[in-house]
This record gives C-alpha cells, structure tokens and sequence, in this order.
C-alpha cells in the first residue's frame, strides 16, 4: 500500500462558478481532478456528481456523466494518428454522430482557438501552445457543465497564457462550472475574482 | 491567436457538406502498426492452413466417393491358367456365365492384347504372355438398376468354372472407405485446431493492442465513449486485419489447388500420373470447393472480430473500479 494521498477533503463546485485548484507539486492536484472525473474511485468517502452518487453508478451513467464534464489534461491526450480537427470532434464522434452534422461546429471552434489553419495537421507537429488550444477545444466541443483544466498554462509562454485563460473566462461566462489546476500563482493573481482552493497536507483550504 | 468574441453558437445539423478524405473519419484504433501487419500475417498462415485441410478433405471425401463409385459398379472374374485347357476359351465360358446372371450388365473378357498392354507399364512394351502363365481378367459391370446376388454369381461360376475366382472388391471398398474417413478426419482436426490457434492468436493481439493502445482507450472514456463504442472500434479493426489475412490466407490455397489442379491434369499422360489421379482425384475442388475457402476466410474474420470484442468487453469491464 502507498502512502495516503489526500485525506478528509470536503467541498463543492457550485453551478456556473469559476476556482482554482492550487498547492504545491505533489500536493494531489491531479489526483482530486481524477476523483472528480471518476477517472478513479476514492477508497473511502463519497465524491456526488450532478446529484448522484458515484459509488451508485453502474457504466451507462459514468458514460452520461463524463458527457457533461470536459477535461483538458496537462499531457493534452491528443489521439497522434488524428487530425486536429478529428480529436476535436472526437467527443461528439464517440456518440455516433454523422460527421457532416457537427463539420461546421468544430471548424468554427478551432478557428475561434486560433486553429483554423491547423484542423488537418496531426498533433506531432503542432506547437506545445496549439497542442493545448486543441486540447482545450476538445474539452470545449461538447459545452460542458463542468470543465476541468489540469495546469492547462503550463507549457505556454505568460501572453499565451493569459489568452488561453480569457477562453476560460467566455466558457464560464456561457454558464459552465470552471476548476483550474495551476501553481501558477501569478496567473491566479490576473484573475482576482475567482474562488480558490489550496490543497495541502491532506487539507483543503477554501478562499471565496 | 483567435480574438476573444463570445464562443460560437451550437450549429444545426449540416447534411449538404461534402465529404473528402481531410474530413473522413480515421479508425479510432490505428490501422498500420506493425503488430496489426503481423497479426494479418499470422491470420493468413492460419487461413491457408486451415482452407489446404478443408480443401484436402473436399478433395479426399469427393475421391473416395468416386472409389467407391467405380469400385463399387464392377466385379473381376479372373481365370487362373491351366495346362492342358485354352484358357482364351475358359475365359469366354467365364465372360457368357456372368452376362447371363441376373444384374449384370455387362461382362467383358480382356484379350491377350489387352493384357498385354495392362501390363506393359510394368513389365515393358513387347511384352509376349503366352510365354508366361498369366491369368485373364474378365470386367463385370453391375446393372445399377437392378440388385445382384453376389455368392449366386459366385456358386453358378464355381459350377461353370472351377478355374474362375470372383472379386466383388468388397474389403478394398471397406478399406478404402476407413481410410477416406482416417483422413477426412485428420483434415477435419487439423482444420479445428488451425482456428483454435488462431483465435488464441487473435486474443493475445486483442490484449497486445490494448495494452498498447491504453491512452487512446483512456481517451475515449474521459471524452463520453461508452464500452460498446469502445468494443466496436477494436473489433471492427480486427474484422479489417481478419478479412486481409483471410483474404491472402484463402486466396492462396485458392490458387494452390488450382495450381495443382492444373498440373495434375498435364501428368496425367504418365504412369505415375494416373496413379497419383486415382488416389487423389483430380486436385479440383470445383465452385463448391472454392466457395468453401472463400466462406472460410469470411468465417476467419468474423471469428477474429468476435473474440477480440469479447476480449475488449471484458478488459473494460475491469477497467475502473465502478459498479457494472
């Protein structure tokens, strides 16, 4: 058995809010964004996603779950043997849908992240900062209620940085629950108005 | 970078787009690795192995059936020479006793010529038998319409004849028989085992790719894909390589059959030749044959593609750690 990572943290994401997730490295950052994602189980205590249980939840419904939460992930997950435009639009691949119903809604996103010109090159070849603008569209594709951004500021340079922030700002704005993970204290500092929750030694720490 | 206007509206369906390769879906899990090449490879191997067995038991069951068919529809008298008696004469005495018994079509005597040139491969051309005390054979061909009693024909000879012994090649047919059903059988086990090998094959891919394609798969559940979706794009992925390596496998011994076919029907003229066709046939599987393989290499497929679903629906369900 490893050592305890995290231990009696209790909080709530509101609708429609916006925080960050900050610590020091090491701190269980990424580890609480996968509990949230139920990417793995607690092995103890209770994590409710949208009013249900997640100890309940038989695979149709962390399926359906995971529809409504977006990720963008510090290492990005992009698919290399797809186009940009394809991980795009993988979310809404995945249900089934035909391609040409969702071309012009993925084309106008990644022109909207700047990768307009970039939707048929495979990911190998994009920059750090587009491979996170596509990442950043994909978790975007499916309007999600709730985003989950890991250290998505890390591999960019502060002006791309505070642009890609200012997409997370619209998002919230259209009504999606916004949580960042960042130890990027400086970014946080740009955006005075956010929540803040500070994990450390096993507790979390909450700054309205 | 992008200007910061409000993030664009949700867009209706759009049917009237046209579709081109940059826009065309790529299979999810990818196609061209070289462990997808050389499972398509192990697949061929096993698909010609299993069409050659399947092809040989075709071609096996239809001689035999053959045999038996020719075997079968004649009888031999063979008069025995004996010093003293005109065996030409004992052998048409032979030939009028068995025309006449009911059930008999027909009752040839060979001539001393005819003798001669069965011989002759053998024992050389030029050959002169009255010099040597060979017996003659008399070809009695069934009315297949009609029963025959066999020891009847049998007792009416040893009266007309004494000299003359009756084969109804009744323990070649039954050995014949057992050992078309020996290796029919064999072709039937090796064909079976052939496919056990390769599912087994195919389920180590399944797990090889899957562990291999661990972030693709990791991927697709964070972005909303359900198991099924999941399961779909392995197995379509192995029906693809299944329906290659079928395709090479089943063409193949496809082609080898008639190959042989082909070569068996040019050597026919030797001795050996006619030898080799009356045990084998004629290597020619015919459309029956050929449609066989051909099902084979679908069935190949199809197999490749169900055990890697069911591989893939069990991986997952073990995948995290939720309720099922």
């Amino acid at each position: 058995m490893g050592a305890e990572i995290l231990r009696d943290i209790s909080f709530d994401i509101a609708p429609r809010s916006f925080q960050f997730l900050t610590g020091p490295s090491g701190a269980g950052k990424t580890t609480l964004l996968r509990l949230i994602l139920l990417a793995i189980p607690p092995t103890r205590g209770l994590i409710t996603l949208f009013g249900k249980d997640s100890a309940e939840l038989d695979k149709a419904a962390l399926t359906a779950l995971r529809r409504k939460v977006g990720v963008v992930f510090q290492d990005f997950r992009l698919l290399d043997h797809l186009t940009t435009y394809q991980n795009v639009a993988l979310p809404l691949r995945v249900q089934e849908r035909e391609e040409a119903s969702y071309r012009l809604e993925v084309s106008e996103l990644l022109r909207w992240v700047g990768l307009g010109e970039r939707m048929h090159v495979y990911p190998p070849v994009l920059s750090g900062g587009e491979k996170q603008r596509a990442a950043i569209a994909r978790a975007l594709i499916m309007r999600p209620q709730l985003l989950l951004a890991d250290e998505p500021t890390g591999n960019v340079d502060p002006p791309l940085a505070r642009r890609l922030m200012r997409l997370f700002l619209e998002l919230h704005k259209s009504g999606t629950s916004v949580v960042i993970a960042t130890h990027d204290l400086t970014l946080m500092d740009q955006f005075d108005g956010a929540r803040r929750l500070v994990l450390g030694d096993g507790r979390l720490h909450i700054y309205d | 970078m992008a200007d910061m206007s409000p993030l664009p509206a949700a867009r209706p369906p759009i049917e009237s787009l046209a579709v081109d390769d940059a826009w065309r879906d790529t299979p999810l899990v990818p196609a061209a690795t070289v462990a997808g090449r050389a499972l398509a490879i192990v697949i061929a191997i096993m698909t010609f192995l299993a069409a050659l067995a399947a092809g040989f038991a075709f071609v096996l069951a239809d001689t035999s059936r053959e045999w038996r068919g020719a075997v079968g529809v004649e009888m031999t008298i063979q008069v025995t020479p004996r010093s003293g008696r005109d065996i030409d004469a004992d052998a048409a005495k032979a030939a009028s006793v068995a025309a006449a018994f009911p059930g008999v079509a027909e009752a040839r005597a060979f001539t001393r010529q005819q003798s001669e040139e069965l011989l002759a491969p053998w024992l050389g051309a030029g050959l002169d038998l009255s010099q040597l005390p060979t017996p003659r054979m008399i070809v009695v061909r069934r009315d297949p319409a009609k029963a025959i009693d066999v020891q009847g024909l049998r007792a009416a000879l040893d009266v007309a004849l004494p000299d003359a012994s009756l084969d109804d090649h009744g323990a070649w047919m039954q050995r014949l028989d057992t050992m078309a059903q020996v290796v029919v059988g064999a072709a039937a086990a090796v064909f079976v085992l052939v496919l056990i090998a390769m599912a087994l094959a195919v389920g180590f891919a399944t797990r090889g790719a899957m562990a291999g394609n661990r972030d693709i798969i990791e991927a697709l559940h964070f972005v909303g894909a359900a198991d099924g979706f999941i399961a779909r794009q392995f197995q379509f992925h192995f029906l693809r390589l299944g329906l290659r390596g079928g395709a090479a496998g089943g063409g193949a011994a496809i082609l080898l059959f008639l190959l042989l076919g082909v070569f068996t029907r040019q050597w026919t003229t030797s001795a050996g030749g006619e030898q080799a066709e009356a045990l084998f046939g004629s290597f020619s599987l015919g459309w029956g044959g050929i449609l066989a393989i051909a099902m084979i290499s679908v069935g190949v497929a199809l197999l490749a593609s169900l055990m890697s679903r069911i591989i893939v629906f069990r991986a997952l369900g073990g995948f995290y750690d939720v309720k099922d």
